[in-house]
Order: structure tokens, then C-alpha cells, then sequence
């Protein structure tokens, strides 16, 4: 394997883990903190035992978040040494601030974890809301670097050289706000999806149905918000994407002829060589509405572009495809469970909305990847947007496909580890967590 | 604003070295331990770290931002010609902590809490391990960037004996400090009296390594002895870290155990100011000759000033809380109430 590609295909990997860790840690807190609101309110143990539950599994994925994350602070430097040199001054202000933001939930999570009992219960909970709150503020600050690779500002870039540098100006680039706000929507809707599909499958045994309800509604909740707010924050991360790199946008569309009037593609198969896309479902002058409010706007294809500064265009149109996809079928099953939850009460508990929400556990994650996918091969050959290429950015040592294979290795086995960790959680609710059940002893209870 | 952000780096190493430490310290301690002992030490050294170890670890990933936005030549030059080592050692991070978290948090508890167990014995060895490896490697001159072969850019530019012993130093170093931290964690006497053994056996292991340092420095035509006694502080730091050996002695003879963990905190700032200060303010010595200075290799000043503040104001919202926290689960404040 080339160096190049093996260092491309590590980064991928690591930060695709890494977004699935972080993106759960920043969403459970909160439901675990919503439990715990709910049990300091009615008192009704079941939330308590449900607030411990879902505790353990923000422990155990803030554990593998924290430790991936760290891994990523070493990795820029590992493999994109050319980048960090000029970079890390420019876009490091997030990072900076992040850091302070981790170490406040590293040490709220400490406070929430160990502190049952010890504490005023009031200063208890709020130390389990700020774990969300301070992931949260992580998570968008991350996202800020990110945003800067993108659309580069708070800096002048004169014959090579990285002048009248700012990093507040960096921070606050153009593409932050738009990127954050999807991603952390995106972030709410992949886990309520998932913590939800999750609790469905345990109604569906019929064993603790009371606790698994309870967990499922609320989690439910969660990921309506997400489902709906998607649209609207993929909206604005789509005009704002349309402003500032539009070859990308052109990418994900496939879009190669500038036209005014262009049509939004679904689907198809895009042709590179001959400039084409086969098999498409076209919505005639949507896409110049959807960019810019104007059914007859102009909008720019591939081809204006040099050939040798095109992102893969299939990867980076099958991704959006595969996104949008999800994205719909998650607000089509949202759409369900709040007519389910307004006018036919009796669906709530019937088998095949359970079946449904199960059957949707992993779509919120898989839009949240292909969506990734979109920003980031949509950026290249571009490491900083029009700046540098990725490819001037990577590190002199050969060999890194064994250090690929080698984090492949602990990814693969980590995730598995996790999964094993989750499912035994699940196994002790019974005895554990929850308060109803004949097995339940209190003294088993380790918190 | 430059010395606070060079203060905080300071600062963030130091702590990471002693926090940080004795969290590793820990597995190896237990590691160390006779089977028939090691339930006990499992437990005094988990009750000792659970609660903070996270917060302990953050300290590494500060140091980390701190280089990469500050000082990106620094962080750029270690990370391209250490890139083995710092890999390693991220392997030790993260199967320590991941290993840790999980012994905990299954559920279930049977076989598997051996593996667990194993994972973070030997992560805990090797991190701390990698750590002096990487810290020598800074100033012995082995990183030179003017090299053609492979081995001579990416492997010798770490591997020496000199290295090895820092390596072994640190262990040292952090099995100390754990059994040292664990000693207001025991219950009764006979922990306790386990402990200081522990402790006096481990402080045997730093003299033994750390003069080894000094042998194998000598050896590899380190000027260690003249960088360290050259300078009044640096001889200064050494004795006070030797007195405070003998005070950790009569103090733990005598039972009084704030002072002995207040005291080895103490020799472990002396020790890293007399590694530290002696070329200060350069950090990185090159094979070619040159050196990466702190006071030059910087980023440009708006970065620095921006830095700075973002640290001040970040150490505002973390100590309180950070101290907050550890007092709270100490065992002495958990009896109060």
C-alpha cells in the first residue's frame, strides 16, 4: 500500500471511530441526565436505576472517546507533519479551548460517577448535565478546526508563507457554524436512533418492560428532534457549501455542466471520464432552489473546474446519496412515532413500531459517517482548502501501512470489546438497574 | 505571554509526570505485588485513582495542544522522527485506559477480569516506558534530521541505551510515586505496613535506575553531569530531592503521611527542574547541531498571546474544580462526611 493512501486510510478510520465515541458521549449525558431529572422530580426508582444504567455506558464510550481522542492529538502529527507545522498556530484556538472543555468533563464524569449519595443531589445532577454540556462544547470546538480546513481564514498566504496570522479570525471562519450545528443535530439523532432501537429490542423480550419503555421514550424524543432538525441545519451546511466550495457541492450532485435551473439528482451513477450520470432521478431546477432560493439560479458544474483539483466525485456523490437516504427514512419513522404518540396511542406499544425503530438502530450513525464522508473527501486533493494539498502534507517516514494495519487492529478489537461491554450491561438490567425486577438486589449495586 | 504559555507546558508535563505517574505506577505496583497480596493492593490502588484518573490524563493532551499550537516546529520534529515510539506509547495509553475502565464497568464479573487485568499491568509498564524513551531522545542528540538511512532517521534517532534507562527511570519514577500516594488510602496497619515496603522497595528501584541515567550518559558521551552541576539550580534540585529522601524515611517511620506524599511531589519538581533546566530554553537537541529553543521555534505572537490567554482562563474554570474533585474523594475528606 502507498504511504499516502495508507495515511489517508488511517486518519479515516481513526476519526471514523472517533466520531461514533464522541458523538455518543456527547448526546448520553444528556439523556442520562434527563433520566436523573425525571427521578429527582417523581422519585420513581426505575428512572434512578435507568440514570445508572445509561451512566455506565457513558463511563465505558467517554472512556474509548477520551483515548481516541487523544490518539487523534498525536496522530495530525504522526502522519501530517507538513500540515500541523503551518496549521497548528492557525487552527489551534479550538483546540485550546477544547482542552479545557474535556478536562471539565473529565472531571464532572469523575463527581457524577462516584459522587451517588456523597453530594447535594441538585450539585450531583448538575454534574452529570455539564458532562453533556462541556461534551457538547468539545465536539463544536473540534468541529471549528475541522470548518477551518474547509473554508481557511485568519491568515494571508503570500508566496508560501502563512502571514498576519489570527487564530481568533480562524476560529470563527465561515464554515463553523453551519458544520457545527449539523453535526451536533446529526450527533442528537444518531444516538437517540440508536439508545432507542436498542430499548425496542428489549421490550420486545418482554422482560424489565416498564424500565425499557421509559428508556425508549425518551430516547425517542432525542431522536425526533434530530430527525428533524437534519433538514434544516443540512440546508444551511448546504448553502453555506455552495458559497465556499462549490466543486464540492458539484461533487456530491455529480453535477458536471454549469447551468441555471440545475436539477437535484438522486441516486445514479456517476461517470467521471465522460462527464455523466447514468440512472438518475432528476428533480428539474430543485437543486439551484435549494442553493440559493431561486429556481433559476446558476449553478456551477465539475467541469468549470481544473480536472486535477476534482474530489472523487462517486465517493463523494454515493456518500450524500446514502445520507440523504437515511436522512429520509428517519423522518418518515419520526414522523410515525409522533402520529403514533398524538392520535393512536395503542401503536406505542404494538410490535412492529418496535420492530421498526430496531431495524433503524444503526441508520442515524450510518447518514452521520456517509455524511463525514461528504466533508471530507469532498475537501481533497485539499488538506486546507485551496491552500494545500493533502498530499504535501504527509509525513516523510515510509512504511505507514504497517502503522494502518496496526490501528486497524486496535479499532476492530476496541469496538468489539465495547459491543461485548454494552451487551453485559444489558444482561445484569435485571439485577442491576432495575428496581421492579424479582432479581434486583440493591447490594449488587457498585456505583 | 510567551513564559505563560511555556509555564503551563511546564506545569502540564510536571503534573502529567506526577498525576498521571502514579496512575501508572499503579498497575505496576500491583504488577509487582506477590499473588497472595495483590487483592489488596487492587483495591487501595483503585480506590486511590478511580474517581481522578481521567482529569489525570488530560494533562498529557494539554501538553500536546500546547506544542502543536505554540511550538509546531517542536511538535512536527518530534512526532516525524519519534513517530515509533509515540506510537507505542499511545498503544500503552490506550489499552491502560481502556483496560482500566473496562475491569471496572462489566457487569459481569469472571475470566475476563483477568485479561483486563493483564492489558493494564503491562500498558501501565510500557506507557511510562515510552515516555523516557521519548523525553531522552530530545536531548541526546539521536534525532538527526540530516540522516539518509532509514535507521538512522526513524529508529536510532530513539534507540540507545541512554534512552532505555530514562525509560526504566520513569518507571521507576511512577511505582514510587503510586505506592507513596496509596499510603493515605489503607485501611489498617497491616495495609499500611504492606505499603511502606512497597514504597521503600520502589524508592531502591529510582536510586538504582537513576544512576544508571547517569552511567549510561556517560557512556554515550552525554555531558549529563556537566549540564546538571554545571548550574547552581540544578545542583540545588538534586539535593533537595536527596534530603527529601531521608525526610520520606523518618516520616514514614513515624506514620506521617501528608508529608510523605507532599514530599515525593516535591522531589519529582526537583527531579524535572534539573532535567529541564539545564539547556533550558531549548527542549529539542538535534544531531546536526542545531537546537529548537522555546524562546524562538514559536508561532507567530497573536497565536501565542490567544494561547496564553485560552490556558489562564481555562485554568480558571478546571483548578478549583480539579481540586474540588480529589478532595472529595480522598480518603480522609470521605470520612468526614
Amino acid at each position: 500500500m502507498d504511504d499516502f493512501i495508507a495515511a489517508r486510510a488511517q486518519m479515516a478510520l481513526s476519526l471514523g471511530f472517533h466520531i461514533i465515541f464522541a458523538c455518543v458521549g456527547m448526546v448520553m449525558p444528556f439523556l442520562m441526565a434527563f433520566a436523573h431529572w425525571k427521578y429527582l422530580k417523581t422519585g420513581n426508582e426505575i428512572y434512578k436505576g435507568l440514570t445508572k444504567a445509561w451512566s455506565k455506558g457513558v463511563a465505558i464510550l467517554f472512556a474509548t472517546g477520551a483515548v481516541s481522542g487523544t490518539m487523534l492529538s498525536f496522530e495530525l502529527g504522526l502522519l501530517w507533519p507538513g500540515f500541523m507545522k503551518h496549521a497548528g498556530p492557525i487552527f489551534g484556538m479550538p483546540f485550546s479551548l477544547e482542552g479545557t472543555a474535556f478536562f471539565i468533563e473529565a472531571i464532572a464524569i469523575g463527581f457524577f460517577l462516584y459522587g451517588w449519595d456523597k453530594f447535594n443531589k441538585w450539585f450531583h445532577w448538575f454534574c452529570g448535565f455539564l458532562v453533556g454540556l462541556s461534551g457538547l462544547a468539545s465536539g463544536i470546538l473540534v468541529v471549528a478546526a475541522n470548518a477551518w480546513m474547509n473554508s481557511p481564514a485568519g491568515f494571508d498566504y503570500i508566496n508560501g508563507e502563512y502571514v498576519n496570522i489570527d487564530p481568533i479570525k480562524a476560529m470563527f471562519n465561515e464554515a463553523w457554524f453551519p458544520q457545527a450545528l449539523h453535526m451536533t443535530v446529526a450527533a442528537f439523532c444518531a444516538t437517540g436512533f440508536a439508545v432507542a432501537g436498542v430499548h425496542a429490542l428489549l421490550i420486545m423480550r418482554k422482560k424489565n418492560v416498564e424500565f425499557h419503555t421509559k428508556a425508549f421514550r425518551i430516547a425517542a424524543a432525542f431522536a425526533l428532534v434530530g430527525a428533524f432538525g437534519a433538514p434544516l441545519s443540512g440546508d444551511v451546511a448546504a448553502k453555506s457549501v455552495a458559497e465556499r466550495q462549490p466543486i464540492k457541492l458539484a461533487a456530491m450532485e455529480a453535477h458536471f455542466e454549469t447551468e441555471k435551473g440545475a436539477a437535484f439528482v438522486l441516486g445514479g451513477i456517476p461517470d467521471e471520464e465522460k462527464g455523466e450520470i447514468k440512472y438518475a432521478l432528476k428533480i428539474p431546477k430543485v437543486l439551484s432552489f435549494l442553493v440559493s432560493n431561486d429556481f433559476d439560479a446558476e449553478v456551477k458544474g465539475l467541469n468549470d473546474f481544473p480536472r486535477d483539483e476534482w474530489p472523487p466525485v462517486a465517493v463523494v456523490h454515493y456518500a450524500f446519496q446514502i445520507m440523504i437516504f437515511f436522512g429520509v427514512v428517519m423522518i418518515c419513522i419520526g414522523s410515525l412515532y409522533l402520529y403514533s404518540f398524538f392520535f393512536k396511542k395503542e401503536w406505542l406499544t404494538k410490535n412492529w413500531l418496535l420492530k421498526t425503530f430496531l431495524f433503524a438502530t444503526p441508520f442515524g450513525y450510518i447518514a452521520l459517517e456517509a455524511g463525514w464522508t461528504v466533508t471530507e473527501v469532498g475537501r481533497q486533493p485539499w488538506i486546507i482548502y485551496g491552500i494545500m494539498k493533502t498530499a504535501d502534507a504527509v509525513t516523510p517516514m515510509p512504511g505507514i501501512q504497517y502503522s494502518f494495519y496496526f490501528f486497524t487492529a486496535i479499532f476492530i478489537s476496541l469496538s468489539l470489546i465495547i459491543i461485548f461491554l454494552l451487551r453485559r450491561q444489558i444482561q445484569m438490567v435485571p439485577r442491576l438497574y432495575d428496581p421492579t425486577d424479582a432479581q434486583f438486589n440493591s447490594k449488587n449495586k457498585k456505583s | 505571554m510567551i513564559y505563560v504559555v511555556i509555564g503551563f507546558l511546564w506545569l502540564s508535563v510536571c503534573l502529567y509526570l506526577i498525576l498521571g505517574g502514579a496512575d501508572f505506577g499503579a498497575g505496576i505496583v500491583e504488577l509487582m505485588t506477590k499473588k497472595k497480596n495483590r487483592k489488596y493492593t487492587e483495591k487501595i490502588m483503585y480506590e486511590s485513582i478511580a474517581p481522578v484518573w481521567e482529569a489525570n490524563h488530560m494533562w498529557l493532551i494539554i501538553a500536546i495542544v500546547i506544542l502543536f499550537v505554540g511550538f509546531p516546529e517542536i511538535y512536527t520534529t518530534m512526532s516525524t522522527y519519534l513517530h515509533i515510539p509515540l506510537v507505542l506509547m499511545l498503544l500503552g495509553i490506550i489499552a491502560r485506559g481502556t483496560a482500566f475502565t473496562f475491569r471496572h464497568y462489566d457487569a459481569v464479573k469472571d475470566d475476563w477480569q483477568i485479561i483486563y487485568t493483564q492489558i493494564f499491568y503491562y500498558a501501565s509498564l510500557l506507557t511510562p516506558f515510552f515516555l523516557g524513551l521519548i523525553a531522552a531522545a530530545t536531548v541526546s542528540q539521536s534525532i538527526n534530521p540530516d540522516a539518509k538511512t532509514f535507521l538512522d532517521l526513524y529508529i536510532f534517532s530513539w534507540l540507545n541505551w541512554f534512552g532505555v534507562s530514562v525509560g526504566f527511570f520513569v518507571v521507576a519514577l511512577c511505582a514510587y510515586l503510586a505506592s507513596i500516594f496509596s499510603l493515605r488510602e489503607t485501611n489498617d496497619r497491616l495495609e499500611l505496613n504492606l505499603m511502606i515496603k512497597k514504597s521503600q522497595q520502589t524508592m531502591i528501584f529510582v536510586v538504582i535506575t537513576g544512576l544508571l541515567v547517569f552511567v549510561t550518559a556517560y557512556f554515550s558521551d552525554i555531558p549529563l553531569v556537566k549540564w546538571v552541576f554545571s548550574k547552581p539550580l540544578g545542583v540545588m534540585s538534586i539535593t533537595f530531592a536527596t534530603m527529601a529522601l531521608g525526610l520520606i524515611l523518618k516520616a514514614m517511620h513515624n506514620k506521617k503521611l501528608l508529608p510523605v506524599r507532599a514530599l515525593a511531589g516535591f522531589q519529582i519538581i526537583m527531579i524535572l527542574v534539573a532535567a529541564t533546566y539545564q539547556h533550558n530554553p531549548d527542549i529539542i537537541l538535534l544531531g546536526n547541531g542545531e537546537h529548537l529553543s522555546l524562546l524562538k521555534h514559536i508561532a507567530a505572537p497573536k497565536t501565542i498571546s490567544a494561547l496564553g490567554w485560552a490556558l489562564i482562563l481555562g485554568s480558571l474554570f478546571i483548578l478549583p474544580f480539579l481540586f474540588y474533585l480529589m478532595f472529595s474523594f480522598t480518603k480522609a475528606s470521605s470520612k468526614k462526611l
